[in-house]
C-alpha cells in the first residue's frame, strides 16, 4: 500500500514484515527512529514472536545478534557512524562466522570532529568486513532492500548491511509502497540455519584456526561473496516480478546507452544527479548516470559493462581515503583497467554538506569542457583552508584546526551580514 | 609443629570424600555417565586450574539441565586450548565470538531460545578474568542489568595468561606479571582499589552470585547446580590457579587454591538478590605468607631483599576479607606461628 | 514543482508542519517530499523544514534554496536569519503574527511580491484558542492553504486527523480552519485594495 511515510518508519515496518526474531537496539542518530518503531511494535505485540533487547553499546548490539543468529534466530539491528566503528570487531566476527544478520546503516560521518550528518565514511570503513553492502537510492528502495537482504543473507549465510543516507532518507517523508505480509512471506522463506547451537547435535563454532587452514576459510568467504554477485540480480528479478519495482540488483544505469560522460554514485544523491543530467541533456549533452546499488561485493563486470560507451567517467562520492582518493573511485578504476577513459573523482557531501543540483551542474560543465581535474572537493571553501594552513605555518601552538575553521566561518559570516545590513 | 586433631574432613576444607556420601550426593565427576563436556585431549598446561574448574562446572551444569546446555566462550586460554584446529574438546554446543562480548553473545543465544520456545535449553557463558573483569565488563554489566537468563562463569587466574602473563584488573597487588615487573620500590602490581567482581555482580541484585575455588570441587558443583535451578542472570567466580603465570608447581594447584581461601585472600561465599546468604568459613586459618611463598610471582617479597612491609599489606587485605564476610568461626583453627609457616613451606 | 520552506524554533512543530503538508499533498494524489534541516537542535533553537510538492516523482535531495513559499512560525527569527533567502519572485510568504507586516518591518517584502502573496496569520493565538497549546504549525498550514491554494483545506484536515488522533486532531483542524478563514479574508482585502 502506498503511504506517505518517514523513511525510518517505512524501513521499520518492512523489517517487521520480515519476521525478525531478535532485534537489538542501541541509540545513535540518525538510526534511532527505525529502532524505536520496531521496539514499539514488539512492545505492542504486533511484531511477535520477537525479542527486542535494549543493549548497553553497539558492540553488544552486534554481539547479541551474533548469539541469536548462531542459535538459529533471524536477527536484525541498526546503527550508524561511531556505532558501526564501536561494533566493528563484532561486525567482522559476524561475517567470519557466516551468520546472516541484517543491519541497517543510517550513513553518517565519522569524527573527530564530531558530526551527526550524512556521508558514507562509516560504510566505507566497513568495506572489507565481509558483509554485503547494499545502498538505497530512495526510501522505497531502502524498504525493499531489507526484504531482499534477509533472503540474500540467509541463502548465502553472509550478513548484509543495508545502507541508507542518514537524515536525507531516514528522516524524509515521502511516498513508499509498503509490502503486505503475504507478499513478504511469499518472498522470504523461514530461516533455515546452516549451523546452529543445538544440544541434540552439539557443534563447536568459532574455534581457533591456524595457518594450516585460515587461508582456505577466508577464500571460501570470498567465494560466497562472488556467489552473491550472481544471486543479487536474480533476487532482484524475482522481487520485480512480485512487486513490479526495480529495487536492488548490482547497478542501476540511467540514460547511459549513448552517454559520453557517465556520473557514478551511491545512494540518495543519485536523484539530484539525475535531475542535473536531465537538464544538461535537454541542452544536447550526452550524459548518463550509474548508480552502484551493490558496493560489496563490488560488481566489477557490471560496472565495466555499464561504462563501456563512456569516454569520461565522474565518480561522485561521500567518503574519502585520506592520503589517497575516493574509495569508490578506486574500485571503478579497477573496473575500467585497460580502458582509455578519463576518470574524475568528486568528493561531495562530507559531513552533511548539501549537494546541490547547481554544484553538480557546474561540475558537469567543467567535465564537458575538460576542465575538471582528477580530484575535486565539491564546494570547498579554499580560503578557509588556506587561512588555517598559513596559521599553522606561522606559529606552533595554533590550537585545534576544526575549531579554528569554525571560528573563521563564524566571523566571516558575521562580517558578510554586517556588510549587507 | 603443633599437633592437630584428626577431623572428618582431613583435607582441611569442608569437602567430604565421595565414599562417605550417598550415591545421589556424590560428585558429578564420580558418575560414569557424566557428560565430559570438555573431553580429554585438550592442550591445557599441566596442572591448569581453569581446565579443572571448567570441567567440573560444565558437567555439573549439564547434569542440572538434563544435558540441555549451550555454552558461549570468550577468547582466552579456555577457548584456545580446547579447540586446537581441527579438533575440539567440547561435547556441548559451543560458540566463541570475541574477547569482550561473551556475556552479550550469551544474551543473544538466550533470546533466540526464548523466542523459539526452547527455554529448556540453558545458556552458560564463560570467560577468564580478562574477559570478565576488564574487556568484557561492559557487556557483563549489561547482561546483569537486563537480568538475561544466563549463568556466567568467570575462571579467575588473576591475569592475561593466554598472552603471556600480563596484568589484569584481577591481578592482586604485588604480584609480578610481564607488565608489572618485580623491580623498583613498589615491585609487582600496584596496590590499587581492586575490582571485586562478585561484589559488583551483587550490586546488580541478580538472582545468584557465588565464588568458589578448585580446591573444593564439590562445593563448586553444588553452586553450579543451585545456579541452574534459578532463572535470570547468575554469576559464579571461580579461582583457578595458573601454574605458568603464578609460578607455582603444577602439582600444587589445589593446594594454592586452598591457601587462597584459607588465608582469607579469596573469600568463598554465596549471595542471592544482592545479599550474602552463606560463607565457607576458614577451616585452618593460614597466613598469606604460606600462600605467597608457593608462587614465584611473589618471590621478590621473600628473596635477598625481603619486603615484610608488602606482605603485611597483603595480610591486611586478607584480614579485611575475613572481617567483611565473617570467614572465621568457632571451629576455625588459629593461624599458625610464623616459624611453622616457614617449616611447612620448605 | 512547488517548494516550501518553514522556519520556526525547536518545539514548535516545524518538522511536523512539513510532514503534514506532504501528507496533505499525498492525500490529493500528488508526490511530495518533506524533510527537516537536520541538526542536533534543542528546544528553542532555530529549525528549518522543507516540503516539495509536484505532479511527478521527486528525485532531488538538495535542501530547498529557492522556495515558492516561506512560512515563518516565529517572528523572532526575522532579524536573526535571512528567512526569505532565495524566495521566488512570484513566491508566497506567510508570517505567524498578530501584528501587521509594516510593524514587523516587512513592508518591502509586500511590495516585492505580487499582490496577495504575503499574509499574516495569528496562528499561535488561534492554536491557543482551539488547541490550548502554543503550537502554531497546524493553524499556519490552514493559512498556507488559503494563501497559495496548493493544498485544499480538506486534504490538510485529513492529514492532521491522520497524525493526531481524536480530540487533539479535531482541535488542530479547527485551528487550521480558523486560520484558513482569517487569511482568506485578509487576502481578499489586500487583493481588492491592490485593484483599487
Amino acid at each position: 500500500m502506498l503511504r506517505q511515510i518517514e523513511g525510518s518508519r517505512a524501513v521499520a515496518e518492512t523489517v517487521a514484515l520480515c519476521r525478525p526474531e531478535v532485534v537489538c537496539a542501541y541509540p545513535i542518530s540518525p538510526q534511532t527512529h527505525i529502532i524505536e518503531a520496531v521496539g514499539a511494535m514488539v512492545k505492542a505485540g504486533t511484531l511477535a514472536p520477537c525479542e527486542f533487547i535494549n543493549v548497553e553499546s553497539e558492540f553488544a548490539a552486534m554481539s547479541v545478534s551474533i548469539g541469536a543468529s548462531a542459535a538459529g534466530a533471524r536477527a536484525y539491528t541498526a546503527t550508524a557512524s561511531q556505532g558501526l566503528l564501536f561494533m566493528l570487531e563484532a561486525v567482522y566476527n559476524a561475517s567470519g562466522l557466516g551468520l546472516p544478520i541484517v543491519m541497517t546503516l543510517a550513513n553518517r560521518a565519522i569524527g573527530a570532529p564530531i558530526n551527526i550528518w550524512n556521508d558514507h565514511s562509516d560504510a566505507m570503513a566497513a568495506r572489507d568486513t565481509g558483509w554485503i553492502q547494499l545502498f538505497a537510492e530512495t526510501n522505497q528502495e531502502a524498504a525493499d532492500l531489507h526484504v531482499q537482504a534477509f533472503r540474500l543473507a540467509e541463502e548465502l549465510s553472509v550478513p548484509v548491511m543495508v545502507c541508507m543516507d542518514g537524515f536525507i532518507l531516514t528522516h524524509a517523508v515521502e511516498g513508499v509502497d509498503l509490502m503486505t505480509q503475504d507478499e513478504v512471506d511469499s518472498f522470504l522463506p523461514p530461516y533455515e540455519p546452516r549451523q546452529v547451537l543445538d544440544p541434540d547435535d552439539p557443534v563447536s563454532i568459532g574455534a581457533m584456526v591456524g595457518p594450516e587452514a585460515f587461508e582456505e576459510v577466508r577464500y571460501l568467504a570470498h567465494l560466497r561473496q562472488l556467489d552473491a554477485l550472481a544471486l543479487i540480480p536474480s533476487i532482484a528479478d524475482s522481487f520485480a516480478v512480485l512487486t513490479g519495482r526495480d529495487s536492488g540488483g548490482l547497478v542501476h544505469p540511467y540514460r547511459t546507452d549513448d552517454a559520453e560522460v557517465i556520473v557514478v554514485a551511491l545512494g540518495s544523491v543519485l536523484g539530484t544527479i539525475k535531475d542535473a543530467v536531465d537538464a544538461r541533456r535537454a541542452q544536447g549533452e550526452r550524459l548518463g548516470v550509474l548508480g552502484i546499488t551493490t558496493f560489496r561485493p563490488f560488481p566489477r563486470d557490471a560496472v565495466r559493462d555499464a561504462l563501456a560507451g563512456a569516454s569520461r567517467v565522474v565518480v561522485v562520492e561521500k567518503a574519502f581515503s585520506l592520503g589517497g582518493e575516493g574509495v569508490v573511485l578506486t574500485d571503478v578504476a579497477m573496473a575500467l583497467a585497460g580502458r582509455d577513459v578519463a576518470l574524475h573523482n568528486v568528493i561531495a557531501g562530507l559531513g552533511g554538506r548539501p549537494i546541490t543540483q547547481g554544484a553538480i551542474d557546474s561540475m558537469l560543465g567543467r567535465a564537458s569542457t575538460g576542465d575538471l581535474g582528477r580530484l575535486t572537493f565539491l564546494d570547498l571553501d579554499e580560503s578557509a583552508v588556506s587561512r588555517e594552513r598559513s596559521r599553522i605555518a606561522a606559529a606552533r601552538r595554533t590550537g585545534p584546526s576544526a575549531e579554528n575553521v569554525l571560528y573563521d566561518r563564524a566571523t566571516q559570516g558575521s562580517r558578510v551580514a554586517q556588510e549587507q545590513s | 609443629m603443633t599437633k592437630r586433631p584428626v577431623r572428618f574432613y582431613q583435607v582441611g576444607s569442608f569437602a567430604v570424600g565421595n565414599r562417605l556420601l550417598a550415591d545421589d550426593q556424590r560428585t558429578v565427576q564420580s558418575d560414569p555417565n557424566r557428560t565430559n563436556s570438555i573431553d580429554s585431549g585438550h592442550r591445557a598446561c599441566q596442572g591448569c586450574g581453569e581446565a579443572l574448574g571448567a570441567r567440573y562446572a560444565l558437567d555439573a551444569a549439564m547434569r542440572a539441565a538434563g544435558g540441555r546446555v549451550v555454552t558461549v566462550n570468550a577468547t582466552g586460554c579456555l577457548e584456545v586450548f580446547s579447540t586446537p584446529y581441527p579438533e575440539t574438546s567440547w561435547r556441548v554446543p559451543w560458540l566463541h565470538s570475541l574477547f569482550g562480548n561473551a556475556p552479550a553473545v550469551a544474551t543473544g543465544v538466550a533470546a533466540a531460545l526464548r523466542v523459539k520456545g526452547r527455554e529448556d535449553v540453558r545458556v552458560v557463558g564463560q570467560a577468564g578474568d580478562g574477559g570478565t573483569v576488564d574487556i568484557g565488563f561492559g557487556t557483563l554489566s549489561g547482561m546483569f542489568e537486563r537480568n538475561d537468563d544466563v549463568l556466567f562463569i568467570c575462571y579467575d587466574n588473576e591475569g592475561y595468561m593466554n598472552t603471556g602473563v600480563q596484568r589484569s584488573a584481577a591481578t592482586p597487588p604485588a604480584a609480578r606479571t610481564a607488565t608489572t615487573d618485580a623491580v623498583g620500590p613498589e615491585p609487582g602490581n600496584v596496590f590499587g582499589q581492586g575490582k571485586d567482581l562478585p561484589r559488583i555482580a551483587m550490586a546488580h541484585d541478580i538472582a545468584y552470585v557465588a565464588t568458589a575455588t578448585v580446591a573444593d570441587l564439590h562445593d563448586l558443583e553444588q553452586k553450579v547446580e543451585h545456579a541452574m535451578t534459578l532463572r535470570g542472570a547468575r554469576y559464579i567466580h571461580i579461582l583457578v590457579p595458573c601454574p605458568l603465570g603464578w609460578g607455582s608447581a603444577s602439582s600444587d594447584t589445589i593446594r594454592v587454591a586452598r591457601l587462597a581461601k584459607e588465608s582469607g585472600l579469596f573469600p568463598v561465599f554465596e549471595a542471592e538478590n544482592g545479599r550474602v546468604t552463606s560463607v565457607s568459613p576458614i577451616r585452618r586459618r593460614a597466613r598469606v605468607e604460606e600462600y605467597l611463598r608457593l608462587q614465584r610471582r611473589y618471590a621478590h617479597l621473600f628473596g635477598a631483599h625481603p619486603r615484610p612491609d608488602i606482605v603485611a599489606r597483603l595480610q591486611d587485605i586478607a584480614d579485611e576479607n575475613i572481617a567483611r564476610y565473617g570467614l572465621v568461626n568457632d571451629e576455625t583453627e588459629d593461624v599458625p606461628a610464623l616459624e611453622d609457616v616457614k617449616e611447612m613451606v620448605h | 514543482m512547488f517548494q516550501v520552506r518553514i522556519h520556526g524554533r525547536g518545539g514548535q512543530g516545524v518538522v511536523t508542519a512539513a510532514e503534514l503538508l506532504a501528507v496533505a499533498a499525498f492525500e490529493e494524489g500528488r508526490p511530495a517530499q518533506a524533510f527537516p534541516s537536520f541538526g542536533s537542535e534543542r528546544t528553542g533553537a532555530p529549525v528549518v523544514s522543507f516540503c516539495r510538492i509536484d505532479d511527478h516523482p521527486i528525485r532531488t535531495r538538495e535542501p530547498v534554496m529557492s522556495p515558492d513559499a516561506v512560512l515563518i512560525q516565529d517572528v523572532t527569527l526575522l532579524h536573526q536569519i535571512d528567512v526569505f533567502a532565495g524566495l521566488a519572485p512570484e513566491g508566497y510568504a506567510l508570517v505567524n503574527t498578530s501584528r501587521s507586516l509594516e510593524e514587523l518591518g516587512l513592508a518591502g517584502l509586500v511590495t516585492s511580491l505580487p499582490a496577495g502573496h504575503v499574509a499574516t496569520c495569528p496562528a499561535t493565538d488561534l492554536a491557543l484558542e482551539h488547541v490550548g497549546r502554543p503550537l502554531p504549525n497546524a493553524a499556519l498550514l490552514g493559512g498556507f492553504a488559503a494563501l497559495t491554494g496548493v493544498i485544499t483545506l480538506d486534504a490538510l484536515a485529513s492529514a492532521i486527523g491522520e497524525r493526531f488522533a481524536g480530540a487533539v486532531g479535531e482541535r488542530n483542524v479547527a485551528a487550521a480552519r480558523a486560520a484558513f478563514e482569517f487569511v482568506h479574508v485578509e487576502q481578499e482585502r489586500l487583493t481588492s485594495a491592490a485593484t483599487d
